[in-house]
């Protein structure tokens, strides 16, 4: 019986101990990337370092610029390609689809969220990259096809399935007695989805469009291997671009060479990590409280 | 001196409170059955018997509940060696996720008896019934031979007095879940058996249950009363008249009315008993 | 009513297109990546690791890729699982309270989507800071921390799915929080538990960016844990990025192999889940 005591007060302990483990996991990141980003921060101010477009870490002049809108540029045409896509997917699904078409979709579009950015990289770099390059060369701009627009292609069709199956899911929380009223009233059912579905879902469709967006923002390499990766403000879907996340994984091999490299490559990372998780946050207390109210 | 005995016990889930004030002893060796319309607090009086109350977060306790003496509210009560003494049979039955066998075994396993515990509480068991032998002689004499035999004779003789052995035995280490809804109920019997309480708490067992399933079970607590001590929730009322010794009624959770089923069913003191017993509120 | 009709049609028809291509887009990568990767296969693409000249196109394969990555998926989910499995089991009622439980959702949820190459930078500063070069650990380290908010999650889930009457039982019988735990709460979830973990093996296997600057590359299979070691969405990538038309058809082929890898985890997932699904009560 006392043993029984002893073994239960252990494992309660060692438990408590894995949360606290679990919790602790993302400070010690932000902390562990702060510190070593410290040593840039104290030569050069932030506002320099976010608004200037001089990149030169031989001559210790480190202009994030160009790359943040790179980031921004390639996030935002991702998301401005699968939102309808997306949102229009979701709504077929929930309310169209029977239920035997939704439940055969939802493992395949599962599938599609578990393959491997490379493989995506790797397709793109195949197929839409020479895409984008004909399309180009259509429109008279002469490009290699390694663009924003490869980058952004890629990215939204990474964030499929994200937005689909969160956005589905929370379609379907919205009760039946809503839709019938309003079918009830003589209204179709498109209007019934227009009207009363999709309003009532709303903010579960923004939270499942920004968990979207916060996948795009920090994904790495299918948007190296086909965005150019030319580190300087592009002016069209056409120019090649030169996000963040790039930026630390293409130079991790001479940061250690050149002084306040690495830490600029620190700060980077620290900056993806504050963006990304401040909108999974967002996302996550947007979800909580459809979860709690359904 | 009664074996549970409730002193002002309150109940408050979040803002709203599930009993108020009940002190009541209850008595021993009988049948006590706690009658009331739903949603009257029953089953948290009952649960509130073995701390099972403290698994639903929002509930708060306050006052007492002597079990033998011992207020298991003390802060600090042995709740593992208290729920061992006090058993407990669910509304539906719930098979627990492993075979029919480990389903009877898991309470003396976990309590680490050992060969010699489980040969007494079997002789214990049969000596109680005053029913000879509950299992053939071969298999007392395998038990005793081989090496885990006191475990498969546990098992046949709590099966056997749950009255499921017959209906099992060629099938002992299949999953509990493929048994009938009747059978997984005598099983959670069986199994509330294996580790000998004192008291057993049981939550409409009947209710889900065929009509032969659920004779089966009232016609076990008649026996089982003559050694334990038995809490019996049930919404009906015919039940109540025909297991119960002593009757607890409860309304809006509050305790309205209680004494000898014979008293409460024929000359209940009480104006809300009296229609309740009637059929004029439900 | 012709318009409100026209309108219904249009978008109906909008819905079918946009889904159309999204099951298309599936489609077409699978397609290609099977038929691009199965030209370029051979038995020693599978079973040899890189010969002198081999970047420039002269004999070897891909064995120190393939190993490697199983090493280090394998590793960190041993390493993950060690950290999810009590740290979901903790998220349960009788351990966390709801704020603390909140709180590591909420924690749990900012790693979710923490972006894969900020757990290679941070595992990069731990192996400098503990003196360990380019390796097997420093990558297991690194995959470990993207696994463990994606089993951590599923494997909660999969635990709060278990029937409070089921643990009631276990408690009603003297059981301890531990007891209970292990012998019901991880029975009855462990199809869930398994699928959380070969999903995130799923997920640990294909990335690339966390394991970038902590697994290093190498020619040859790792001996021990502190050799760096190759992989396979590293191989895809560096292979592709070369000028030479014979490495890129090996790029072909390593990615034939992880998409292979990736679907028969899934597929495992749910074959697995089915297994170890006998006794669960539903």
């Amino acid at each position: 019986m006392r043993w029984r005591r002893i073994k239960d007060s252990l494992a309660t302990r060692s438990m408590y101990l894995a949360v606290a483990l679990a919790n602790s996991i993302v400070f010690l990141v932000a902390l562990g990337l702060f510190v070593k980003a410290r040593p840039i921060l104290a030569t050069t101010s932030v506002v320099q370092l976010l608004f200037s477009s001089t990149w030169h870490p031989l001559r210790g002049q480190f202009g994030f610029y160009p790359f943040i809108v790179g980031t921004l540029a390639v996030t935002a045409i991702a998301m401005i390609l699968a939102i309808p896509v997306c949102l229009l997917s979701a709504i077929y699904l929930s309310e169209y689809a029977h239920r035997r078409v939704r439940e055969l979709v939802r493992p395949v579009i599962d599938l599609l969220a578990g393959i491997p950015s490379v493989i995506y990289g790797f397709w793109a770099v195949i197929v839409i990259v020479p895409l984008v390059r004909a399309t180009g060369g259509a429109l008279g701009s002469s490009t290699t096809g390694y663009s924003l627009l490869a980058g952004g292609i890629i990215l939204a069709i990474m964030v499929f399935p994200i937005i689909i199956s969160v956005s589905t899911e929370v379609l379907q929380t919205v009760p039946v007695e809503a839709r019938e009223a309003s079918l009830a009233l003589g209204a179709t059912r498109w209007e019934t989805v227009k009207h009363v579905v999709v309003r009532s879902a709303l903010r579960g469709i923004v939270a499942s469009i920004v968990l979207g967006f916060s996948r795009a923002f920090g994904e790495t390499m299918a948007v190296l291997m086909v965005v150019g990766n030319v580190p300087k403000v592009p002016t069209s879907l056409f120019d090649p671009a030169y996000p963040l996340p790039a930026l630390i994984a293409n130079n991790y091999g001479e940061m250690m060479s050149i002084p306040l490299y690495d830490s600029a490559l620190m700060l980077a990372a620290l900056v993806l990590l504050l963006v990304v998780a401040g909108f999974n946050l967002l996302a996550h207390f947007t979800l909580l409280r459809i979860e709690r109210r359904s | 001196m009664p074996h549970i005995s409730l002193r002002s016990l309150n109940v408050t889930y979040r803002d709203r409170r599930a009993l108020r004030d009940i002190t009541v002893d209850v008595p021993d060796a009988q049948i006590t059955t706690i009658i009331g319309p739903s949603g009257c607090g029953k089953t948290s009086l009952l649960k509130s018997l073995n701390r099972l109350i403290d698994l639903s977060e929002e509930a708060r306790v306050e006052g007492e509940v002597l079990i033998d003496g011992v207020n298991i509210y003390h802060p600090k009560a042995d709740i593992i060696a208290l729920r061992r003494k006090v058993g407990f049979l669910s509304q539906k039955p719930y098979p627990l996720p492993m075979s029919i066998y480990d389903n009877v075994t898991y309470g003396p396993r976990m309590h680490r008896m050992n060969r010699e515990q489980i040969f007494q509480q079997i002789a214990e068991l049969e000596k109680d019934r005053s029913l000879g032998r509950l299992c053939p002689e071969s298999t007392r004499l395998t038990a005793r031979t081989r090496r885990g035999g006191e475990m498969d004779l546990l098992v046949e003789c709590y099966l056997r007095v749950a009255g499921l052995w017959d209906e099992v035995k060629d099938r002992l280490h299949d999953p509990a879940t493929g048994l009938s809804v009747g059978q997984q109920q005598r099983l959670a019997l069986a199994r509330t058996l294996a580790v000998e309480p004192e008291v057993i708490l049981a939550d409409e067992p009947t209710s889900a249950l065929d009509p032969i399933s659920a004779k089966l079970i009232e016609e076990e607590f008649q026996f089982l009363k003559k050694k334990y001590t038995i809490v019996f929730v049930t919404h009906i009322l015919r039940q109540a008249r025909r297991i119960g010794d002593y009757v607890i009624f409860l309304y809006l959770g509050e305790l309205v009315e209680h004494g000898p089923a014979q008293q409460v069913f024929t000359s209940p003191r009480d104006e809300k008993t009296r229609a309740y017993v009637a059929g004029d509120i439900s | 009513m012709g318009a409100r009709r026209l309108e219904e049609a249009v978008f109906k028809a909008l819905m079918l297109a946009s889904l159309g291509l999204v099951l298309a887009v599936l489609a077409a990568i699978v397609v290609v990546v099977m038929a691009r990767g199965a030209s370029a296969l051979s038995l020693s693409m599978l079973t040899q690791t890189p010969k002198g000249g081999y970047y420039l196109g002269k004999e070897g394969g891909i064995a120190n890729a393939i190993v490697g990555s199983l090493y280090l998926a394998f590793g960190a989910s041993v390493l993950s699982i060690l950290l999810s499995l009590p740290t979901a089991f903790a998220l349960q009622k009788e351990y966390a309270g709801r704020r603390l439980a909140s709180i590591t959702r909420l924690s749990l949820d900012a790693l979710w989507g923490t972006p894969s190459i900020v757990y290679g930078a941070f595992g990069f500063i731990i192996m400098r800071y503990l003196g360990i070069g380019t390796s097997l650990l420093g990558g297991i380290l690194a995959l470990s921390l993207l696994m463990l908010p994606i089993m951590t999650r599923a494997m909660e889930e999969a635990i709060r799915m278990v029937p409070l009457e089921l643990k009631e039982i276990s408690y009603s019988m003297g059981a301890t929080r531990i007891e209970t735990t292990l012998a019901v709460v991880l029975r009855q979830a462990l199809p869930g538990i398994i699928t959380a973990v070969v999903l995130a093996f799923g997920r640990g296997i294909g990335d690339a960016a966390s394991i970038l600057f902590t697994a290093g590359y190498t020619d040859h299979i790792p001996r021990s844990l502190l050799d760096p070691t190759a992989s396979l969405p590293l191989a895809v990538f560096f292979q592709l990025g070369t000028p030479f038309p014979e490495v890129q058809r090996r790029a072909y082929a390593s990615a034939l192999i992880l998409l292979v890898i990736v679907l028969l985890a899934s597929l495992a997932a749910r074959l697995l889940s089915r297994r170890f699904s006998k006794h669960i009560v539903r």
